[in-house]
């Protein structure tokens, strides 16, 4: 499938922002922030920028952005109008936690209500991001167990990341929570992404071009002549490859830069306080959503879509 | 939920008239809206294609649109190829034009080269050149498929090109040799469907596996060149297995006609005949006879003693001495041709099953031209159909004489079931016109006295000189050619620019991209129509150039006249050209102006009969000298008379339209075709449709409708006598005999039996050197170089590749999408390849004319045409390679002249280097005043789409 | 309308393709364009008509393939348009209803007008069907002429797609295949037609017919025993004739 930039920039940056504001709602329900600090404040406000502009940019990709609030209709039947549903609303937790924040005297149980919502409405965004690939019958890449867990650790991990990196300074209770959870979902993302792609190599696509063609009885079916001599809009959105060796090489580099780099800087990071903290932990942020970037970019660029069984593609 | 209209309305009027994105000259119905043309479907009444279209067909509206249309006439200001141009007025062109042609006209009107492509007015444009004087004019069928022709018309009258079709309704067995498109291309599709559907079996005898070949029942991949060899060894397997039809060979063909046997005699070889002339036949008692003598049954083997004491015997026995011959086994073949002699038995014995034993019947009683009446007509149905593959070799013309022979054995000639003609064929074989302009028969501001193609009887019909050399520029009907019947087109350029056999003074073609894919050796070519003398003037001095859209050959033009497209101009498919008709009867069919141009352009019709008129050319100006059709084509249409009551239509002719076939001109004529739906069908009586050559209902009715003299039979010739004149000639007989050196050739080549011989090419290089055979295949998709213009087709077919077998290439080190170097004796060409499994192992081919020019056609020069698609006509010489002995041969078939584009041998080394575009690239083309290439989105039905308003494009 | 009928449509509109006979000539898919060019979903816009990257919207295209090897071997003309889907992810997926399929015949359109352009369902297509319009910013796809079929405007015998009336080697065919009885439902049992990529569950309305397996030519009777040579051809020659 083709890596489209602002596909890629869209999940990386709502998954961080939802993992962000996930780790954010967790911190306040267990209480180890507050509002009235500004940390947190600033972290509420990064997590619903960088949700906003992943939601924009996915939006601008759009032939009509202005008709996008016809998206939101078709929730009984389609994972990206229940995605664009589940983000709007998560929009209202999601603002009135940072609106709670900004004054110190909130009632403990409204900010945890709210938090739980918009734990919740993080999650749910997510899964909801996660089932619009992994319904596509036709991408065996996508269609399949790890597609799920995969978004939601990652969107974890680099979500903690962050959440890590803004209160590293402090060295407070809330640093370490962050940080180990950021530990584990780096952890929990590295074997992940192993599993996923050892099952990436060893599964037989969906389908065949003998089974694409039906012509199988006769034998071995390749394609002769494709339809027009130049490319068309099915192998320009489907039919990006990319070498094995690159693809290996890149996979390389998101285990280093996406999860080995950033949970070793925090946990360096993690019971230092000050300018190194803080520094261990925007390496970390930002070697995360690097190795994010590239995954996701992976996470297209290897999916092989059967519509390429009449291109040409030996397999699916 | 979407409000959906279900019944949108379509258009506001629909207009029927006749496809030109080919020459297959369909019925179509063009629905006009707003006055634009919004869709085009197939005409479900027209006898050609029944209702469908095809893919070119359905994209017309983007050639009627074409970027490329040219929009004024064009004056050459730049260097020739340069494309600099000036707009000039009609009446500046066509004083122009007058200029030069009077001048010519005036001194000597051989000097004037009229040739013409496929545009389907031949009978004008013939017409026009007789009257002008010159036989230099020839349409395409030099380079096209002449040896079809002239092998069908010197043996039945008929032929599988244009005259003659399979009878798919009632065929059980069909065989294919050599197509993959050709120019029954709808009828031939919807035939083969009718076959499926009714469970016959269809071979493919071709050595690429796609398009028809690809839903053969048998797919047989014969080596190119070579199905000469294949069907001589069937006649020799069915003459050993005796399966065939003795009665059809003594009652309809010239087989129990006598042969003088008087080796070393003038006469040796020519039919033994009476004093007035007739062919004589033996009885069984060994009586002479004339051939048609009544009462008579002539022995098929009588061998006699003439009166005069010489020996003969009947052509049939010769027949059967020479094919049962082993040289013509199944094992032979087997050796040349790549089949295995199992598969050719089996088809030998296959193809006698269905002709023998299930032979079907029409219960329709019918009676001969002796008068003896038959019960019902008796169907051996077993078909046959062949074209390019056969004929583009320099052995086609035999090929397709033994693919006849073989039809006559098994008596599978227009019975039920079997191949038919197509009528107003079968005409005399051949046709009894001979080719003017010999000897003293040219001459100033004369008129030729007869038409310049014709079918030479033999030598005394040559256009040769007292030395034997060519009277006409292309040397057709010499001796390089003798039954050149549609002329060389290929050689026409070549000759004006080398002065051989003489110099023209003009150039004057129309319709024909001649300076790119229908030139031998384009490269070459275009450097001779810029060669200068040494005082600077252009070898070849003027060219005018007649078409309608920026071609590569309008650059090298000093004149271009801008024709109009085939949706604006009156047009006739007439009976007197390549008409419409059918096996089931005759048919004609117009072309109407169904939309206005929007450009200052004519119809070239229009402007030839005006340059007649200003010139004062017979028939072209009345007594006065005022114009003769001052109403342009359409009033020579209405009121030509080629003969008296003979016009270019057949439809409605008399004054009150009610006669047909022959008749005074109708002023309403025109009208009469529109109301019809642009065509005229007529069905000939049921006793009139089989046996056509030997049936009295059906010659009585050629005569009365005027496609034929006399109601004799056609004799259908399994000996092609006029050939055996030529080689007497060249055995040293008689007044006009070839030089020396094409004297063993036309002795082995002019048969009259079919025989097979290498290809010239490939005989005359060593194998090892260039093993593989190159040819190439119509895309059903795109019409030669005129649909790269299109912006629906040249989406199919953008670019070509040379496909090759996989097994082969693999040998060669050669992986899928490599490039390669092509190397002919001739030149290089450096193109990309494709691997397949269904071409015969020895042959590497590709789409023909994808390849385009840069600039040319209004395309982006890098277009994809121009970067990636090739001609193989760069390797492709007009002369045999010197090897051979004779620099000089021709590479051409050497009883036609037909162009040998398949004999091509090369070979495929891998390109260590991918180069940036296929080799040679030309430089780019300029584009002429008014043609641009568009940029930004086609929209093309916006304006006719459901709800318009909702269609604008986004901000 | 995302979901799906919710009972099968009592009508299921589509095409038989007859893969023996397609000779792979694009009529089908040249037509296809002239016609839906200026119809519902119109235009059916190219880009770089004349340049160097030609490329369109069509509804059906024509591949072609080679299966097996050898002898065995054939090329098959494949065209290939939208299959009108009983299962149709293309339509469940879509954010907006601007997919859907009709509860009436089944046939499976996209609104142009309220289509947001996201492309998912081009994604959820197994079968390469849908059609972007760069141009427009609306997914298209093959309507089955759906302003044809029944259009009061045209001749019964018109009342077929444009791709059907125009195939040349008679390879389409069009009705209804939810009734048994209908000739495209007979054609498909007694061929044997099948669905591309059942193991999907699409569960497509378009069917393809085999090719039919080539008729085997007859092992080679011996020439009947005759006395050899030319004495003997020209004896039995005569035998024959004076019957
Ligand atoms: N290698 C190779 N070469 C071949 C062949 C092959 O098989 N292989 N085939 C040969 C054969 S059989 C043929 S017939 C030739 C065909 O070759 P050409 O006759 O050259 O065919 P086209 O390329 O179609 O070019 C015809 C010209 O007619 C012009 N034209 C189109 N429509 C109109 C019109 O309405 N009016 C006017 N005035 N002009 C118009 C076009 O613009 C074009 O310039 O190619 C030959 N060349
Ligand atoms: N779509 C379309 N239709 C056309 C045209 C077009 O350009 N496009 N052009 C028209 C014109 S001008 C013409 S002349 C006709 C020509 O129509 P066809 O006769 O169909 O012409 P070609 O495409 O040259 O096909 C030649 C076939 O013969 C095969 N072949 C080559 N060498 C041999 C051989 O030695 N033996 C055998 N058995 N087969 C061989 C080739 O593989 C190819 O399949 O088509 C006309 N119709
Ligand atoms: S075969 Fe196609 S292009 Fe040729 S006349 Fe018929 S419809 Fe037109
Ligand atoms: S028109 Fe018919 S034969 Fe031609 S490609 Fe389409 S289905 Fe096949
Ligand atoms: S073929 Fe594709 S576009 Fe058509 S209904 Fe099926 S899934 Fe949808
Ligand atoms: S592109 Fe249009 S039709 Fe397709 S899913 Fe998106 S909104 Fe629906
Ligand atoms: S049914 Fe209509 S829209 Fe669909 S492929 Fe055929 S012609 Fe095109
Ligand atoms: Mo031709």
């Amino acid at each position: 499938m083709h890596p489209s930039t602002s596909v890629i920039f869209f999940t990386v940056a709502s998954g961080a922002g939802y993992g962000l504001l996930a780790a954010l709602a967790l911190l306040a329900v267990i209480g180890l922030i507050v509002p009235g600090g500004g940390l947190p404040l600033l972290g509420l406000l990064l997590a619903l920028g960088l949700i906003t502009a992943g939601l924009l940019s996915s939006t601008l990709h759009l032939g009509h952005p202005e008709r996008a609030w016809r998206a939101f209709s078709q929730w009984r039947s389609s994972w990206l109008s229940r995605e664009g549903v589940a983000s709007v609303a998560t929009y209202l937790p999601a603002v009135l936690l940072a609106a709670l924040f900004v004054r110190a005297d909130v009632p403990r149980g409204l900010v945890v209500a709210v938090a739980v919502l918009a734990f919740a409405g993080a999650v749910a965004t997510v899964v909801c991001t996660a089932m619009i690939y992994r319904s596509l019958k036709p991408i065996g890449a996508w269609h399949n167990r790890h597609t799920v867990p995969g978004y939601l650790i990652i969107g974890a991990a680099t979500g903690f990341a962050v959440a890590y990196a803004l209160f590293a300074g402090t060295g407070s209770s809330a640093a370490w929570v962050a940080g180990i959870g950021a530990i584990v979902a780096l952890s929990a993302g590295f074997l992940q992404k192993r599993a996923y792609w050892r099952f990436l190599d060893t599964e037989d696509g969906p389908a065949s071009p003998e089974s694409a063609t039906g012509l199988g009885g006769i034998g071995r079916v390749r394609l002769l002549d494709p339809p027009h001599t130049g490319p068309n809009f099915v192998m320009r959105e489907m039919g990006y490859a990319v070498a094995r060796r690159h693809a290996e090489a890149l996979r390389r580099i998101v285990l280093v830069a996406g999860f080995v780099v950033p949970a070793w800087a925090i946990a360096l990071g993690l019971g230092l306080a000050g300018g190194l903290a803080v520094g261990l932990g925007t390496v970390a942020a930002v070697s995360a959503l690097l190795g994010a970037v590239v995954e996701r970019w992976l996470f297209f660029a290897e999916a092989r879509h059967t519509a390429m069984l009449y291109y040409g593609a030996t397999r699916s | 939920m979407e409000r959906l209209d279900p019944s949108p309305p379509v258009s506001d009027e629909v207009k029927c008239t006749t496809c030109y994105m080919c020459a297959c000259r369909c019925g179509i119905r063009v629905h006009i809206q707003d006055g634009q043309v919004r869709y085009i479907e197939g005409n479900r009444d027209h006898p050609v294609n029944r209702g469908v279209l095809c893919a070119k067909g359905s994209a017309g509206i983007m050639q009627h649109l074409s970027p490329a249309r040219l929009r004024k006439p064009l004056r050459r200001v730049g260097p020739r190829g340069s494309g600099e141009f000036e707009e000039i007025e009609w009446e500046e062109a066509l004083g122009l034009a007058h200029s030069w042609l009077a001048e010519i006209r005036g001194r000597d009107p051989t000097r004037l080269a009229f040739f013409t492509g496929r545009d389907q007015s031949q009978a004008l444009t013939g017409w026009w050149a007789q009257a002008y004087g010159t036989p230099n004019f020839a349409a395409h069928g030099g380079f096209c498929s002449v040896n079809m022709a002239a092998a069908g018309l010197y043996t039945f009258g008929g032929s599988f090109w244009e005259f003659g079709e399979a009878d798919f309704e009632r065929t059980k067995l069909f065989l294919m040799f050599g197509v993959a498109e050709d120019h029954d291309s709808n009828p031939i599709k919807i035939g083969l469907a009718r076959l499926k559907e009714r469970g016959a079996t269809f071979v493919s005898v071709n050595p690429v596996r796609t398009g028809y070949s690809s839903i053969a029942d048998e797919w047989v991949p014969v080596r190119p060149g070579t199905d000469g060899a294949l069907v001589l060894a069937l006649i020799h397997e069915l003459l050993r297995a005796r399966r065939i039809d003795l009665d059809f060979l003594a009652a309809y063909t010239n087989a129990p006609w006598l042969l003088i046997e008087d080796p070393g005699g003038a006469e040796h070889g020519l039919f033994a005949r009476d004093g007035e002339g007739k062919p004589l036949v033996a009885d069984a008692a060994g009586a002479l006879h004339p051939w048609d003598a009544a009462g008579v049954t002539p022995s098929l083997t009588a061998a006699v003693t003439l009166p005069d004491g010489r020996r003969a015997k009947p052509a049939f026995v010769l027949m059967a001495e020479t094919y049962l011959d082993e040289k013509y086994s199944a094992e032979a073949a087997s050796a040349v041709t790549g089949i295995a002699a199992s598969r050719i038995r089996a088809l030998a014995a296959r193809i006698a099953e269905v002709a023998f034993e299930q032979t079907i019947t029409v219960e329709t009683p019918w009676t001969d031209w002796r008068g003896v009446r038959h019960k019902r007509f008796v169907g051996r149905p077993v078909s046959f159909h062949a074209m390019r593959g056969i004929s583009a070799h320099a052995n086609g013309f035999q090929t397709c004489r033994a693919l006849h022979v073989l039809q006559m054995l098994l008596g599978a000639v227009d019975c039920p079931g079997a191949w038919r003609y197509k009528s107003p064929y079968p005409r005399p074989t051949p046709p009894p016109i001979r080719p003017g302009g010999k000897l003293g028969e040219t001459g100033p501001n004369a008129p030729l006295p007869r038409p310049p193609l014709g079918f030479p009887m033999g030598p005394d019909d040559l256009l040769v000189d007292a030395k034997g050399r060519a009277l006409r520029i292309d040397k057709a009907y010499s001796w390089d050619a003798p039954v050149a019947a549609h002329g060389l087109m290929h050689l026409v350029i070549r000759n004006a620019w080398a002065g051989d056999p003489y110099k023209v003074d003009l150039l004057f073609m129309y319709m024909a991209n001649m300076a790119w894919n229908s030139a031998m050796n384009s490269a070459g070519t275009v450097r001779m129509l810029t060669d200068t003398n040494e005082d600077g003037s252009y070898r070849i001095p003027r060219i005018i150039y007649a078409d309608a859209y920026a071609s590569e050959t309008v650059a090298y033009a000093d004149l271009v006249l801008p024709d109009t497209t085939y949706l604006e101009r009156y047009d006739a498919i007439s009976l007197l050209d390549r008409p419409i008709g059918n096996a089931e009867g005759p048919g004609d069919a117009i072309r109407h102006p169904v939309v206005k141009p929007d450009r200052d352009v004519r119809p070239f019709q229009d402007v030839l009969l005006d340059l007649g008129a200003r010139l004062g050319l017979p028939g072209m100006v009345r007594e006065d000298g005022s114009p003769r059709f001052p109403g342009g084509y359409a009033d020579y249409i209405t009121n030509h008379e080629r003969g008296p009551g003979i016009g270019p239509l057949a439809g409605w002719r008399g004054a009150d339209g009610s006669k047909h076939g022959k008749g005074e001109p109708n002023p309403e004529q025109l009208a009469r075709y529109i109301e019809n739906g642009g065509f005229w069908k007529m069905h000939l009586p049921d006793d009139a449709l089989f046996m056509k050559f030997a049936n009295k209902a059906y010659l009585d009715h050629a005569v009365a409708m005027g496609f034929m003299g006399s109601a004799a039979p056609i004799v259908l010739q399994l000996y092609v006598e006029p050939l055996q004149r030529f080689r007497l000639a060249a055995m040293g007989h008689g007044a006009k005999q070839p030089p020396d050196h094409l004297r063993a050739r036309i002795i082995a080549c002019l048969d009259p039996l079919p025989v097979w011989y290498p290809p010239f090419e490939g005989a005359a290089l060593p194998e090892a050197a260039f093993p593989l055979h190159a040819v190439t295949q119509r895309p059903a998709a795109m019409y030669h170089s005129w649909g790269s213009q299109n912006a629906w087709l040249r989406q199919i077919h953008g670019e070509n590749r040379l496909y090759i077998n996989r097994g082969t290439a693999t040998a060669l080190g050669i992986a899928d999408d490599d490039w390669v170097h092509v190397t002919s004796h001739h030149g290089r060409i450096t193109v990309q390849v494709k691997l397949m499994e269904g071409v015969e192992p020895s042959t590497v081919w590709t789409w023909n004319a994808i390849g385009k020019r840069a600039g040319a056609w209004a395309l982006d020069p890098r277009a994809p045409e121009a970067m990636r698609g090739f001609l193989l006509n760069h390797l492709i010489s007009e002369h045999l390679p010197e090897a051979d002995g004779g620099g000089g041969h021709l590479n051409s078939d050497p009883v036609t002249g037909q162009a040998a584009w398949y004999d091509l041998r090369v070979r495929v080394e891998k390109a260590t280097l991918a180069p940036e575009a296929t080799e040679p690239h030309l430089p780019p083309l300029k584009r002429p005043p008014g043609v641009t290439t568009p940029t930004g989105p086609l929209r093309f039905g916006a304006a006719f789409g459901r709800s318009p308003e909702n269609r604008k494009p986004r901000p | 309308m995302t979901s799906l009928p919710s009972a099968p449509p009592a009508r299921k509109l589509g095409l038989v393709i007859d893969l023996d006979t397609c000779v792979g000539c694009h009529a089908c898919a040249v037509n296809c364009k002239e016609w839906n060019t200026g119809g519902h979903s119109a235009p059916l816009t190219d880009t770089d008509a004349y340049g160097m990257n030609p490329s369109g919207v069509w509804f059906n295209r024509i591949h072609s393939f080679e299966a097996g090897d050898g002898p065995a071997g054939r090329t098959v003309n494949f065209p290939r348009s939208c299959l009108h889907c009983d299962e149709a992810d293309c339509v469940t997926v879509c954010p907006t209803g601007a997919s859907y399929k009709r509860t009436e015949d089944g046939i499976v359109l996209v609104n142009p007008d309220t289509c947001i352009g996201c492309k998912l369902c081009s994604w959820a297509c197994p079968y390469g069907a849908r059609e972007y319009d760069e141009d427009e910013g609306v997914m298209k796809k093959c309507t089955l002429c759906v302003d044809r079929i029944e259009n009061q405007n045209l001749p019964e015998e018109d009342r077929v797609p444009a791709c059907v009336s125009t195939c040349p080697a008679h390879a389409r065919h069009f009705g209804d295949l939810a009734d048994p009885a209908s000739a495209v439902s007979k054609l498909v049992a007694e061929r044997g037609g099948f669905d591309l990529m059942p193991e999907l569950g699409y569960r497509p309305v378009n069917k393809y017919l085999p090719p039919r397996p080539r008729a085997v030519l007859p092992a080679a009777p011996a020439a009947e025993a005759q006395e050899p040579g030319l004495p003997g051809f020209l004896g039995w020659v005569d035998r024959i004739l004076s019957r």
